[in-house]
Protein backbone atom coordinates (compact mmCIF):
# COMPACT_ATOMS: atom_id res chain seq x y z
CA UNK A 1 0.00 0.00 0.00
CA UNK A 2 1.35 3.25 -0.69
CA UNK A 3 -0.35 5.46 2.09
CA UNK A 4 -2.85 4.74 4.23
CA UNK A 5 -6.07 6.09 3.26
CA UNK A 6 -8.76 4.10 5.36
CA UNK A 7 -11.58 5.14 3.86
CA UNK A 8 -10.77 3.94 0.52
CA UNK A 9 -9.90 1.01 1.52
CA UNK A 10 -13.10 0.79 3.33
CA UNK A 11 -14.63 1.45 0.28
CA UNK A 12 -12.82 -0.64 -1.68
CA UNK A 13 -13.74 -3.35 0.92
CA UNK A 14 -17.78 -2.62 0.32
CA UNK A 15 -17.53 -2.85 -3.27
CA UNK A 16 -15.92 -6.09 -3.33
CA UNK A 17 -18.63 -7.16 -0.96
CA UNK A 18 -21.32 -5.45 -3.16
CA UNK A 19 -19.57 -7.61 -6.39
CA UNK A 20 -18.98 -10.79 -4.63
CA UNK A 21 -23.33 -11.01 -3.54
CA UNK A 22 -24.50 -9.74 -6.92
CA UNK A 23 -22.05 -12.46 -8.87
CA UNK A 24 -23.52 -15.41 -6.43
CA UNK A 25 -27.10 -13.87 -6.35
CA UNK A 26 -28.33 -16.27 -9.49
CA UNK A 27 -26.92 -19.15 -7.64
CA UNK A 28 -28.22 -18.20 -4.26
CA UNK A 29 -31.94 -17.88 -6.13
CA UNK A 30 -31.31 -21.24 -7.82
CA UNK A 31 -29.96 -23.13 -4.38
CA UNK A 32 -33.22 -22.42 -2.67
CA UNK A 33 -35.35 -22.63 -5.53
CA UNK A 34 -34.34 -25.98 -4.94
CA UNK A 35 -35.15 -26.57 -1.98
CA UNK A 36 -38.83 -25.88 -2.52
CA UNK A 37 -41.64 -27.79 -3.50
CA UNK A 38 -43.54 -27.00 -6.96
CA UNK A 39 -46.00 -24.97 -5.20
CA UNK A 40 -44.35 -22.71 -3.51
CA UNK A 41 -42.22 -21.70 -6.45
CA UNK A 42 -45.02 -20.95 -8.65
CA UNK A 43 -46.48 -18.17 -6.23
CA UNK A 44 -44.66 -14.86 -6.73
CA UNK A 45 -42.81 -13.71 -5.18
CA UNK A 46 -41.40 -16.58 -4.50
CA UNK A 47 -38.77 -17.45 -1.17
CA UNK A 48 -35.72 -15.75 -0.20
CA UNK A 49 -34.69 -18.52 1.86
CA UNK A 50 -34.04 -22.18 1.66
CA UNK A 51 -36.84 -24.75 1.87
CA UNK A 52 -37.16 -28.13 3.45
CA UNK A 53 -37.43 -30.11 0.05
CA UNK A 54 -34.25 -30.37 -0.52
CA UNK A 55 -33.63 -34.08 -0.10
CA UNK A 56 -37.08 -34.92 -1.89
CA UNK A 57 -36.20 -32.82 -5.10
CA UNK A 58 -32.71 -34.04 -5.69
CA UNK A 59 -33.22 -37.86 -5.20
CA UNK A 60 -36.51 -37.27 -8.12
CA UNK A 61 -34.38 -36.02 -10.83
CA UNK A 62 -31.44 -38.25 -10.09
CA UNK A 63 -33.18 -41.40 -9.71
CA UNK A 64 -36.27 -40.39 -12.79
CA UNK A 65 -35.62 -37.05 -13.94
CA UNK A 66 -37.71 -34.20 -14.42
CA UNK A 67 -40.77 -36.39 -14.26
CA UNK A 68 -42.26 -39.57 -16.52
CA UNK A 69 -43.61 -38.74 -19.84
CA UNK A 70 -41.02 -35.65 -20.60
CA UNK A 71 -38.44 -38.25 -22.45
CA UNK A 72 -36.07 -37.20 -19.99
CA UNK A 73 -33.30 -39.27 -18.47
CA UNK A 74 -32.60 -39.54 -14.86
CA UNK A 75 -29.91 -37.28 -14.16
CA UNK A 76 -27.44 -40.16 -12.61
CA UNK A 77 -27.46 -41.13 -16.19
CA UNK A 78 -26.92 -37.66 -17.65
CA UNK A 79 -24.19 -37.07 -14.84
CA UNK A 80 -21.86 -40.01 -15.88
CA UNK A 81 -22.02 -39.17 -19.09
CA UNK A 82 -20.42 -36.00 -18.71
CA UNK A 83 -18.07 -37.15 -16.31
CA UNK A 84 -16.62 -40.01 -19.41
CA UNK A 85 -17.51 -37.24 -21.88
CA UNK A 86 -15.18 -34.37 -19.81
CA UNK A 87 -12.46 -36.95 -18.75
CA UNK A 88 -12.30 -38.34 -22.62
CA UNK A 89 -11.69 -34.68 -23.50
CA UNK A 90 -9.13 -33.75 -20.75
CA UNK A 91 -7.33 -37.19 -21.27
CA UNK A 92 -7.50 -37.39 -24.88
CA UNK A 93 -5.98 -34.01 -25.43
CA UNK A 94 -3.59 -34.19 -23.13
CA UNK A 95 -2.13 -37.51 -24.63
CA UNK A 96 -2.41 -36.64 -28.22
CA UNK A 97 -1.00 -33.37 -27.57
CA UNK A 98 1.62 -33.92 -25.82
CA UNK A 99 3.37 -36.25 -28.29
CA UNK A 100 2.99 -34.43 -31.09
CA UNK A 101 4.63 -31.95 -29.52
CA UNK A 102 7.08 -34.11 -28.76
CA UNK A 103 7.79 -35.04 -31.97
CA UNK A 104 7.74 -31.67 -33.31
CA UNK A 105 10.21 -30.43 -30.90
CA UNK A 106 12.72 -33.26 -30.69
CA UNK A 107 12.88 -34.80 -34.16
CA UNK A 108 13.78 -33.44 -37.55
CA UNK A 109 11.48 -35.19 -40.15
CA UNK A 110 10.37 -34.08 -43.25
CA UNK A 111 6.83 -32.20 -43.43
CA UNK A 112 7.94 -31.24 -40.05
CA UNK A 113 6.38 -27.78 -40.40
CA UNK A 114 3.50 -28.74 -42.54
CA UNK A 115 2.32 -30.81 -39.35
CA UNK A 116 2.82 -27.48 -36.98
CA UNK A 117 0.64 -25.58 -39.25
CA UNK A 118 -1.52 -27.91 -40.05
CA UNK A 119 -2.47 -28.35 -36.48
CA UNK A 120 -1.64 -24.23 -35.97
CA UNK A 121 -4.76 -23.46 -38.15
CA UNK A 122 -7.35 -25.39 -36.02
CA UNK A 123 -6.46 -22.76 -33.03
CA UNK A 124 -8.93 -20.27 -35.67
CA UNK A 125 -11.84 -22.16 -36.08
CA UNK A 126 -14.12 -22.82 -32.89
CA UNK A 127 -16.75 -25.83 -33.08
CA UNK A 128 -19.50 -23.22 -33.68
CA UNK A 129 -18.39 -22.17 -36.84
CA UNK A 130 -18.55 -25.51 -38.77
CA UNK A 131 -21.31 -27.50 -37.14
CA UNK A 132 -23.08 -28.25 -40.24
CA UNK A 133 -20.65 -30.21 -42.05
CA UNK A 134 -18.56 -31.43 -38.42
CA UNK A 135 -22.10 -33.37 -38.04
CA UNK A 136 -22.04 -34.61 -41.35
CA UNK A 137 -18.81 -36.37 -40.90
CA UNK A 138 -20.14 -37.98 -37.59
CA UNK A 139 -22.89 -39.31 -39.33
CA UNK A 140 -21.33 -40.56 -41.88
CA UNK A 141 -18.82 -42.32 -39.91
CA UNK A 142 -21.56 -43.66 -37.86
CA UNK A 143 -20.79 -42.30 -34.64
CA UNK A 144 -23.95 -40.37 -33.83
CA UNK A 145 -24.94 -41.69 -30.03
CA UNK A 146 -21.46 -42.60 -28.65
CA UNK A 147 -19.21 -42.01 -26.43
CA UNK A 148 -16.60 -41.33 -29.36
CA UNK A 149 -18.40 -39.21 -31.19
CA UNK A 150 -18.96 -37.36 -28.36
CA UNK A 151 -14.99 -36.88 -27.46
CA UNK A 152 -13.30 -37.74 -30.70
CA UNK A 153 -14.52 -34.28 -32.53
CA UNK A 154 -13.12 -32.35 -30.00
CA UNK A 155 -9.72 -33.34 -28.68
CA UNK A 156 -8.11 -31.90 -31.51
CA UNK A 157 -6.78 -28.64 -30.03
CA UNK A 158 -3.62 -26.82 -31.22
CA UNK A 159 -3.73 -24.91 -27.73
CA UNK A 160 -2.17 -27.71 -25.92
CA UNK A 161 0.03 -28.72 -28.34
CA UNK A 162 1.69 -25.51 -28.05
CA UNK A 163 1.59 -25.33 -24.12
CA UNK A 164 3.62 -28.10 -24.05
CA UNK A 165 5.55 -27.06 -27.08
CA UNK A 166 6.49 -23.92 -25.35
CA UNK A 167 7.25 -25.98 -22.40
CA UNK A 168 9.58 -28.82 -24.03
CA UNK A 169 11.20 -26.03 -25.72
CA UNK A 170 12.11 -24.12 -22.42
CA UNK A 171 13.65 -28.04 -21.05
CA UNK A 172 17.27 -27.51 -21.30
CA UNK A 173 19.32 -28.87 -23.85
CA UNK A 174 21.91 -30.57 -21.39
CA UNK A 175 18.90 -33.54 -20.06
CA UNK A 176 19.03 -34.42 -23.88
CA UNK A 177 22.23 -35.12 -24.14
CA UNK A 178 22.91 -36.61 -21.06
CA UNK A 179 19.97 -38.88 -22.23
CA UNK A 180 21.88 -39.72 -25.57
CA UNK A 181 24.88 -40.30 -23.97
CA UNK A 182 23.81 -43.01 -21.55
CA UNK A 183 22.20 -44.77 -24.67
CA UNK A 184 18.71 -43.77 -23.81
CA UNK A 185 16.28 -44.27 -26.86
CA UNK A 186 13.88 -41.43 -27.34
CA UNK A 187 10.83 -43.09 -26.05
CA UNK A 188 12.51 -44.09 -22.61
CA UNK A 189 13.64 -39.82 -22.58
CA UNK A 190 9.98 -39.05 -23.15
CA UNK A 191 8.77 -41.44 -19.98
CA UNK A 192 11.47 -40.89 -17.27
CA UNK A 193 12.49 -36.95 -18.22
CA UNK A 194 9.88 -35.38 -20.07
CA UNK A 195 6.50 -36.59 -18.65
CA UNK A 196 7.48 -35.96 -14.96
CA UNK A 197 8.86 -32.81 -15.95
CA UNK A 198 5.46 -31.67 -17.51
CA UNK A 199 3.58 -32.75 -14.44
CA UNK A 200 2.51 -29.04 -13.19
CA UNK A 201 1.42 -28.26 -16.55
CA UNK A 202 -0.02 -31.20 -17.22
CA UNK A 203 -2.48 -30.91 -14.45
CA UNK A 204 -3.12 -27.59 -15.16
CA UNK A 205 -4.23 -28.16 -18.88
CA UNK A 206 -6.32 -31.07 -17.41
CA UNK A 207 -8.58 -28.59 -14.92
CA UNK A 208 -9.03 -26.58 -17.83
CA UNK A 209 -10.03 -28.91 -20.62
CA UNK A 210 -12.10 -31.00 -18.03
CA UNK A 211 -14.18 -27.65 -17.44
CA UNK A 212 -14.30 -27.47 -20.96
CA UNK A 213 -15.41 -30.81 -21.93
CA UNK A 214 -17.97 -30.78 -19.03
CA UNK A 215 -19.53 -27.59 -20.25
CA UNK A 216 -19.96 -28.39 -24.12
CA UNK A 217 -23.65 -27.90 -24.89
CA UNK A 218 -23.88 -27.53 -28.73
CA UNK A 219 -22.11 -31.01 -30.10
CA UNK A 220 -23.49 -32.98 -27.45
CA UNK A 221 -27.02 -31.82 -28.30
CA UNK A 222 -26.35 -32.72 -32.41
CA UNK A 223 -25.37 -35.80 -32.14
CA UNK A 224 -27.03 -37.65 -29.36
CA UNK A 225 -30.63 -38.69 -29.90
CA UNK A 226 -30.62 -41.65 -27.27
CA UNK A 227 -31.51 -40.27 -23.24
CA UNK A 228 -28.91 -42.91 -22.44
CA UNK A 229 -26.19 -40.43 -24.32
CA UNK A 230 -27.42 -36.97 -22.98
CA UNK A 231 -25.19 -34.91 -21.02
CA UNK A 232 -26.02 -33.42 -18.18
CA UNK A 233 -25.76 -29.39 -19.82
CA UNK A 234 -27.72 -30.23 -22.48
CA UNK A 235 -30.57 -31.92 -20.48
CA UNK A 236 -30.72 -28.95 -18.34
CA UNK A 237 -30.92 -26.21 -21.30
CA UNK A 238 -33.28 -28.57 -22.81
CA UNK A 239 -36.36 -29.01 -19.96
CA UNK A 240 -35.59 -24.90 -19.78
CA UNK A 241 -36.72 -24.12 -22.42
CA UNK A 242 -40.01 -26.06 -21.89
CA UNK A 243 -40.61 -25.49 -18.30
CA UNK A 244 -43.32 -22.98 -19.21
CA UNK A 245 -45.31 -26.13 -20.29
CA UNK A 246 -44.23 -28.08 -17.39
CA UNK A 247 -43.35 -25.37 -14.41
CA UNK A 248 -41.84 -27.55 -12.07
CA UNK A 249 -39.35 -25.02 -10.75
CA UNK A 250 -37.85 -26.60 -8.32
CA UNK A 251 -37.20 -29.68 -9.97
CA UNK A 252 -35.22 -27.51 -12.89
CA UNK A 253 -33.18 -25.76 -10.73
CA UNK A 254 -31.67 -28.80 -8.99
CA UNK A 255 -30.96 -30.17 -12.18
CA UNK A 256 -29.31 -26.78 -12.86
CA UNK A 257 -27.37 -26.97 -9.43
CA UNK A 258 -25.97 -30.85 -10.15
CA UNK A 259 -24.60 -29.45 -13.43
CA UNK A 260 -22.71 -26.68 -11.84
CA UNK A 261 -21.56 -28.21 -8.64
CA UNK A 262 -18.29 -30.45 -10.54
CA UNK A 263 -16.71 -27.86 -12.57
CA UNK A 264 -17.39 -24.84 -9.89
CA UNK A 265 -15.83 -27.40 -7.19
CA UNK A 266 -12.93 -28.07 -9.70
CA UNK A 267 -12.21 -24.83 -9.96
CA UNK A 268 -12.34 -23.70 -6.32
CA UNK A 269 -10.46 -26.34 -5.03
CA UNK A 270 -7.82 -26.26 -7.81
CA UNK A 271 -7.67 -22.67 -7.83
CA UNK A 272 -4.09 -22.33 -8.19
CA UNK A 273 -3.53 -25.12 -11.25
CA UNK A 274 -6.80 -23.61 -12.95
CA UNK A 275 -5.05 -19.95 -12.64
CA UNK A 276 -2.31 -21.50 -13.94
CA UNK A 277 -3.37 -23.38 -17.23
CA UNK A 278 -5.90 -20.29 -18.01
CA UNK A 279 -2.74 -17.81 -17.87
CA UNK A 280 -0.86 -20.60 -20.03
CA UNK A 281 -3.00 -21.96 -22.56
CA UNK A 282 -3.72 -17.73 -23.65
CA UNK A 283 0.11 -18.03 -24.43
CA UNK B 1 13.19 -21.34 -31.97
CA UNK B 2 14.48 -24.76 -32.28
CA UNK B 3 16.18 -27.12 -30.50
CA UNK B 4 19.68 -27.65 -30.50
CA UNK B 5 19.14 -31.52 -29.00
CA UNK B 6 17.25 -34.09 -31.49
CA UNK B 7 16.69 -37.86 -31.95
CA UNK B 8 17.49 -39.48 -35.12
CA UNK B 9 14.57 -41.45 -35.90
CA UNK B 10 12.97 -42.15 -39.17
CA UNK B 11 9.42 -43.13 -38.46
CA UNK B 12 9.15 -42.74 -34.49
CA UNK B 13 8.22 -38.85 -35.26
CA UNK B 14 5.19 -39.61 -38.17
CA UNK B 15 4.03 -42.17 -35.70
CA UNK B 16 3.82 -39.59 -32.87
CA UNK B 17 2.45 -36.89 -34.73
CA UNK B 18 -0.35 -39.33 -36.17
CA UNK B 19 -3.31 -39.42 -33.80
CA UNK B 20 -3.43 -35.73 -34.08
CA UNK B 21 -3.18 -35.24 -37.43
CA UNK B 22 -5.62 -38.11 -38.21
CA UNK B 23 -8.05 -36.28 -35.78
CA UNK B 24 -6.99 -32.57 -37.22
CA UNK B 25 -7.71 -34.07 -40.50
CA UNK B 26 -10.79 -35.92 -40.17
CA UNK B 27 -12.88 -33.36 -37.79
CA UNK B 28 -11.22 -30.31 -38.81
CA UNK B 29 -9.93 -30.05 -42.59
CA UNK B 30 -12.80 -32.31 -44.15
CA UNK B 31 -15.61 -30.26 -42.78
CA UNK B 32 -14.28 -26.95 -43.03
CA UNK B 33 -13.71 -28.26 -46.61
CA UNK B 34 -17.22 -29.17 -47.16
CA UNK B 35 -18.54 -26.41 -45.49
CA UNK B 36 -17.02 -23.87 -48.22
CA UNK B 37 -17.84 -26.94 -50.84
CA UNK B 38 -21.66 -26.57 -49.84
CA UNK B 39 -21.51 -23.19 -49.79
CA UNK B 40 -21.36 -23.43 -53.36
CA UNK B 41 -23.88 -25.40 -53.79
CA UNK B 42 -27.91 -25.54 -54.10
CA UNK B 43 -29.93 -28.26 -52.40
CA UNK B 44 -33.49 -28.77 -53.65
CA UNK B 45 -35.84 -29.29 -50.43
CA UNK B 46 -36.02 -33.06 -50.52
CA UNK B 47 -32.81 -33.75 -50.34
CA UNK B 48 -30.26 -36.12 -52.95
CA UNK B 49 -29.93 -33.34 -55.61
CA UNK B 50 -27.87 -30.43 -55.29
CA UNK B 51 -27.14 -28.10 -57.83
CA UNK B 52 -23.48 -26.12 -58.57
CA UNK B 53 -24.42 -22.47 -58.37
CA UNK B 54 -21.52 -20.62 -58.02
CA UNK B 55 -21.67 -17.69 -55.38
CA UNK B 56 -25.55 -17.46 -54.93
CA UNK B 57 -25.40 -18.54 -51.65
CA UNK B 58 -23.56 -15.71 -50.92
CA UNK B 59 -25.07 -13.47 -53.10
CA UNK B 60 -28.76 -14.43 -51.47
CA UNK B 61 -27.64 -14.21 -47.82
CA UNK B 62 -26.13 -10.35 -49.02
CA UNK B 63 -29.34 -9.30 -50.47
CA UNK B 64 -31.26 -10.93 -47.10
CA UNK B 65 -32.17 -8.44 -44.82
CA UNK B 66 -32.50 -11.10 -42.47
CA UNK B 67 -28.90 -11.80 -42.61
CA UNK B 68 -27.68 -7.49 -41.64
CA UNK B 69 -30.21 -7.72 -39.09
CA UNK B 70 -28.62 -10.97 -37.71
CA UNK B 71 -25.24 -9.01 -38.03
CA UNK B 72 -26.49 -6.09 -36.89
CA UNK B 73 -27.97 -7.88 -33.03
CA UNK B 74 -24.12 -9.56 -33.52
CA UNK B 75 -23.04 -6.31 -33.41
CA UNK B 76 -24.41 -4.45 -30.61
CA UNK B 77 -24.40 -7.49 -28.55
CA UNK B 78 -20.29 -7.98 -28.71
CA UNK B 79 -19.75 -4.31 -28.16
CA UNK B 80 -22.12 -4.55 -24.83
CA UNK B 81 -20.32 -7.83 -23.83
CA UNK B 82 -17.39 -6.37 -24.32
CA UNK B 83 -17.72 -2.90 -22.56
CA UNK B 84 -19.66 -3.67 -19.92
CA UNK B 85 -17.55 -7.12 -19.02
CA UNK B 86 -13.89 -5.35 -19.42
CA UNK B 87 -15.60 -2.34 -17.33
CA UNK B 88 -16.81 -3.98 -14.40
CA UNK B 89 -14.01 -6.56 -14.02
CA UNK B 90 -11.04 -3.96 -14.43
CA UNK B 91 -12.95 -2.59 -11.90
CA UNK B 92 -13.44 -5.08 -9.26
CA UNK B 93 -9.78 -5.94 -10.13
CA UNK B 94 -8.89 -2.54 -9.06
CA UNK B 95 -10.79 -2.91 -6.13
CA UNK B 96 -8.97 -6.23 -5.15
CA UNK B 97 -5.63 -5.12 -5.76
CA UNK B 98 -6.35 -2.28 -3.45
CA UNK B 99 -7.31 -4.00 -0.42
CA UNK B 100 -4.27 -6.30 0.65
CA UNK B 101 -6.10 -8.23 3.41
CA UNK B 102 -8.82 -10.74 2.28
CA UNK B 103 -8.01 -10.22 -1.76
CA UNK B 104 -7.31 -14.05 -2.04
CA UNK B 105 -10.97 -14.43 -0.58
CA UNK B 106 -12.31 -12.31 -2.84
CA UNK B 107 -10.58 -13.79 -5.65
CA UNK B 108 -12.01 -17.20 -4.49
CA UNK B 109 -15.59 -15.75 -4.70
CA UNK B 110 -15.36 -14.25 -8.14
CA UNK B 111 -13.70 -16.93 -10.38
CA UNK B 112 -16.15 -19.66 -10.18
CA UNK B 113 -18.59 -17.87 -12.93
CA UNK B 114 -16.05 -19.39 -15.29
CA UNK B 115 -16.71 -22.74 -14.47
CA UNK B 116 -20.44 -22.75 -14.81
CA UNK B 117 -21.85 -23.66 -18.82
CA UNK B 118 -22.98 -21.38 -20.48
CA UNK B 119 -26.23 -22.95 -20.97
CA UNK B 120 -26.15 -23.13 -17.11
CA UNK B 121 -26.10 -19.44 -16.82
CA UNK B 122 -28.59 -19.19 -19.29
CA UNK B 123 -31.14 -21.09 -17.47
CA UNK B 124 -29.91 -19.43 -14.10
CA UNK B 125 -30.41 -15.76 -15.73
CA UNK B 126 -33.62 -16.87 -17.13
CA UNK B 127 -35.28 -17.88 -13.86
CA UNK B 128 -34.28 -14.57 -12.04
CA UNK B 129 -36.07 -12.49 -14.41
CA UNK B 130 -38.99 -15.36 -15.70
CA UNK B 131 -42.09 -13.12 -16.35
CA UNK B 132 -43.86 -15.08 -13.81
CA UNK B 133 -41.76 -16.46 -11.31
CA UNK B 134 -38.27 -14.80 -11.44
CA UNK B 135 -37.90 -12.92 -8.74
CA UNK B 136 -35.54 -9.69 -10.20
CA UNK B 137 -38.85 -9.25 -12.64
CA UNK B 138 -40.91 -9.06 -9.26
CA UNK B 139 -38.94 -6.97 -7.91
CA UNK B 140 -38.58 -4.37 -11.01
CA UNK B 141 -42.42 -4.68 -11.26
CA UNK B 142 -43.04 -3.22 -8.16
CA UNK B 143 -40.82 0.03 -8.67
CA UNK B 144 -42.92 0.37 -12.12
CA UNK B 145 -40.41 -1.46 -14.16
CA UNK B 146 -42.62 -3.82 -16.72
CA UNK B 147 -40.02 -6.67 -17.77
CA UNK B 148 -41.08 -9.24 -20.27
CA UNK B 149 -37.83 -10.62 -22.01
CA UNK B 150 -40.37 -13.37 -23.60
CA UNK B 151 -42.07 -10.56 -25.72
CA UNK B 152 -39.55 -7.72 -25.56
CA UNK B 153 -36.93 -7.62 -28.16
CA UNK B 154 -35.00 -5.34 -26.61
CA UNK B 155 -35.58 -6.66 -23.15
CA UNK B 156 -34.19 -10.15 -24.51
CA UNK B 157 -30.93 -8.58 -25.31
CA UNK B 158 -30.21 -6.70 -22.69
CA UNK B 159 -30.74 -10.29 -20.91
CA UNK B 160 -28.35 -12.30 -22.92
CA UNK B 161 -25.93 -9.54 -22.68
CA UNK B 162 -25.67 -9.78 -18.87
CA UNK B 163 -25.94 -13.64 -18.49
CA UNK B 164 -22.94 -13.56 -20.96
CA UNK B 165 -21.21 -10.99 -19.41
CA UNK B 166 -21.57 -12.77 -15.67
CA UNK B 167 -20.32 -16.27 -16.97
CA UNK B 168 -16.85 -14.37 -18.41
CA UNK B 169 -16.14 -12.05 -15.76
CA UNK B 170 -14.09 -14.30 -13.82
CA UNK B 171 -12.05 -14.55 -16.67
CA UNK B 172 -11.11 -10.90 -18.01
CA UNK B 173 -10.89 -10.28 -13.36
CA UNK B 174 -8.16 -12.90 -13.15
CA UNK B 175 -6.27 -11.58 -16.33
CA UNK B 176 -6.65 -7.90 -15.73
CA UNK B 177 -5.43 -8.47 -11.76
CA UNK B 178 -2.55 -10.26 -12.68
CA UNK B 179 -1.70 -7.62 -14.63
CA UNK B 180 -1.96 -5.28 -11.83
CA UNK B 181 0.04 -6.98 -9.45
CA UNK B 182 2.57 -7.15 -12.09
CA UNK B 183 3.13 -3.34 -12.60
CA UNK B 184 6.26 -2.24 -10.02
CA UNK B 185 5.21 -0.87 -7.06
CA UNK B 186 7.72 1.42 -7.36
CA UNK B 187 6.15 3.17 -10.04
CA UNK B 188 3.20 4.09 -8.05
CA UNK B 189 5.01 4.83 -5.12
CA UNK B 190 7.16 7.38 -6.95
CA UNK B 191 3.97 9.16 -8.38
CA UNK B 192 2.35 8.88 -4.99
CA UNK B 193 5.75 10.99 -3.38
CA UNK B 194 4.97 13.59 -6.26
CA UNK B 195 1.61 13.87 -4.96
CA UNK B 196 -0.61 12.12 -7.36
CA UNK B 197 -3.59 10.90 -5.80
CA UNK B 198 -5.35 7.47 -6.62
CA UNK B 199 -7.71 8.77 -9.18
CA UNK B 200 -4.64 10.38 -11.01
CA UNK B 201 -2.26 7.77 -10.45
CA UNK B 202 -5.07 5.30 -12.30
CA UNK B 203 -5.25 7.16 -15.45
CA UNK B 204 -1.85 7.92 -15.95
CA UNK B 205 0.42 5.47 -14.94
CA UNK B 206 -1.69 2.23 -14.18
CA UNK B 207 -4.26 2.51 -17.29
CA UNK B 208 -1.60 2.79 -19.82
CA UNK B 209 0.39 0.28 -17.83
CA UNK B 210 -3.00 -2.37 -18.35
CA UNK B 211 -3.70 -1.28 -21.56
CA UNK B 212 -1.65 -4.26 -23.47
CA UNK B 213 -3.84 -6.71 -21.14
CA UNK B 214 -7.12 -4.96 -21.93
CA UNK B 215 -6.35 -5.56 -25.83
CA UNK B 216 -5.76 -8.90 -25.34
CA UNK B 217 -8.99 -9.34 -23.50
CA UNK B 218 -10.95 -7.34 -25.75
CA UNK B 219 -10.08 -9.53 -28.87
CA UNK B 220 -10.88 -12.58 -26.57
CA UNK B 221 -14.31 -11.21 -25.30
CA UNK B 222 -15.52 -10.30 -28.88
CA UNK B 223 -14.80 -13.85 -30.20
CA UNK B 224 -16.52 -15.03 -26.83
CA UNK B 225 -19.41 -12.72 -27.87
CA UNK B 226 -19.32 -14.26 -31.50
CA UNK B 227 -19.20 -18.42 -30.67
CA UNK B 228 -18.91 -18.78 -26.54
CA UNK B 229 -22.37 -17.23 -26.32
CA UNK B 230 -24.16 -19.70 -27.74
CA UNK B 231 -25.07 -21.82 -24.88
CA UNK B 232 -26.59 -18.19 -23.26
CA UNK B 233 -28.72 -18.05 -26.28
CA UNK B 234 -29.85 -21.44 -26.88
CA UNK B 235 -31.10 -21.40 -23.34
CA UNK B 236 -32.43 -17.96 -23.01
CA UNK B 237 -34.40 -17.27 -26.17
CA UNK B 238 -33.78 -19.01 -28.69
CA UNK B 239 -32.59 -16.00 -30.75
CA UNK B 240 -36.33 -14.49 -30.09
CA UNK B 241 -38.50 -12.87 -29.71
CA UNK B 242 -38.69 -12.30 -33.52
CA UNK B 243 -35.39 -13.02 -33.94
CA UNK B 244 -34.05 -9.77 -31.55
CA UNK B 245 -31.19 -11.98 -30.11
CA UNK B 246 -30.20 -14.03 -32.87
CA UNK B 247 -26.26 -13.55 -33.34
CA UNK B 248 -24.83 -14.81 -36.26
CA UNK B 249 -23.45 -17.88 -35.03
CA UNK B 250 -27.17 -18.69 -33.33
CA UNK B 251 -28.69 -18.06 -37.08
CA UNK B 252 -26.02 -20.68 -38.72
CA UNK B 253 -27.27 -23.30 -36.59
CA UNK B 254 -30.93 -22.51 -37.42
CA UNK B 255 -30.79 -22.14 -41.04
CA UNK B 256 -29.02 -25.31 -40.95
CA UNK B 257 -30.68 -27.70 -38.81
CA UNK B 258 -33.90 -26.21 -38.41
CA UNK B 259 -34.54 -24.16 -41.69
CA UNK B 260 -32.47 -27.39 -43.82
CA UNK B 261 -31.26 -25.21 -45.98
CA UNK B 262 -27.53 -26.36 -46.35
CA UNK B 263 -26.11 -24.13 -48.70
CA UNK B 264 -27.15 -20.61 -47.06
CA UNK B 265 -25.88 -21.97 -43.60
CA UNK B 266 -22.79 -23.48 -45.09
CA UNK B 267 -22.25 -19.76 -46.66
CA UNK B 268 -22.70 -18.12 -43.25
CA UNK B 269 -19.96 -20.35 -41.86
CA UNK B 270 -17.39 -19.65 -44.05
CA UNK B 271 -17.92 -15.86 -43.36
CA UNK B 272 -17.85 -16.59 -39.73
CA UNK B 273 -14.73 -18.43 -40.30
CA UNK B 274 -13.04 -15.32 -42.14
CA UNK B 275 -14.24 -13.31 -39.42
CA UNK B 276 -12.15 -15.69 -36.81
CA UNK B 277 -9.31 -15.76 -39.29
CA UNK B 278 -8.71 -11.81 -39.31
CA UNK B 279 -9.83 -11.58 -35.04
CA UNK B 280 -7.05 -14.29 -34.48
CA UNK B 281 -4.36 -12.74 -36.32
CA UNK B 282 -5.37 -9.21 -34.88
CA UNK B 283 -4.23 -11.31 -31.77
CA UNK B 284 -1.37 -13.15 -32.64
CA UNK B 285 -0.20 -9.97 -34.51
CA UNK B 286 -0.61 -8.19 -30.58
CA UNK B 287 0.96 -10.77 -29.24
CA UNK B 288 3.97 -10.85 -31.22
CA UNK B 289 4.61 -7.38 -30.08
CA UNK B 290 4.00 -7.65 -26.73
CA UNK B 291 6.90 -10.20 -26.52
CA UNK B 292 9.25 -7.33 -26.87
CA UNK B 293 7.82 -5.11 -24.36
Amino acid sequence: MVENRPLLTLLSHFVMLIGVIVIAFPVWMTFVASTHDQQTMLQSPIPLLPGRYLFDNYMQVLTQGFGRGFGGAPLWVTLMNSTIMALGVAIGKIAISIISAFAIVYFRFPFRMWFFWAIFITLMLPVEVRIVPTYGVVASLGMLDSYSGLIIPLIASATATFLFRQFFLSVPDELTEAARVDGASPMRFFWDILLPMSRTSIAALFVIQFIYGWNQYLWPLLITTKADFYTVVMTVSRQANVVDSVPSWNLLMAMAMLAMVPPVLVVIFMQRLFVRGLVETEK
Amino acid sequence: MEKRVTFNERWLPYLLVAPQIVITLVFFFWPSGQAIWQSLLIEDAFGGNSKFVWFDNFINLFNDDSYYSSARVTVVFSFLVAAIGLGLSLFLAVMADRVIRGATAYKTFLIWPYAVAPAVAGVLWGFLFNPSVGIVAWMLQAIGIEFNYVINGNQALLLVVIASVWNQISYNFLFFLAGLQSIPKSLIEAAAIDGAGPGRRFWDIIFPLLSPVGFFLLVVNIIYAFFGTFGVVASLTQGGPANATEILVFKVYNDGFRGQDLGGSSAQSVILMIVVILLTFVQFRFIERRVHY
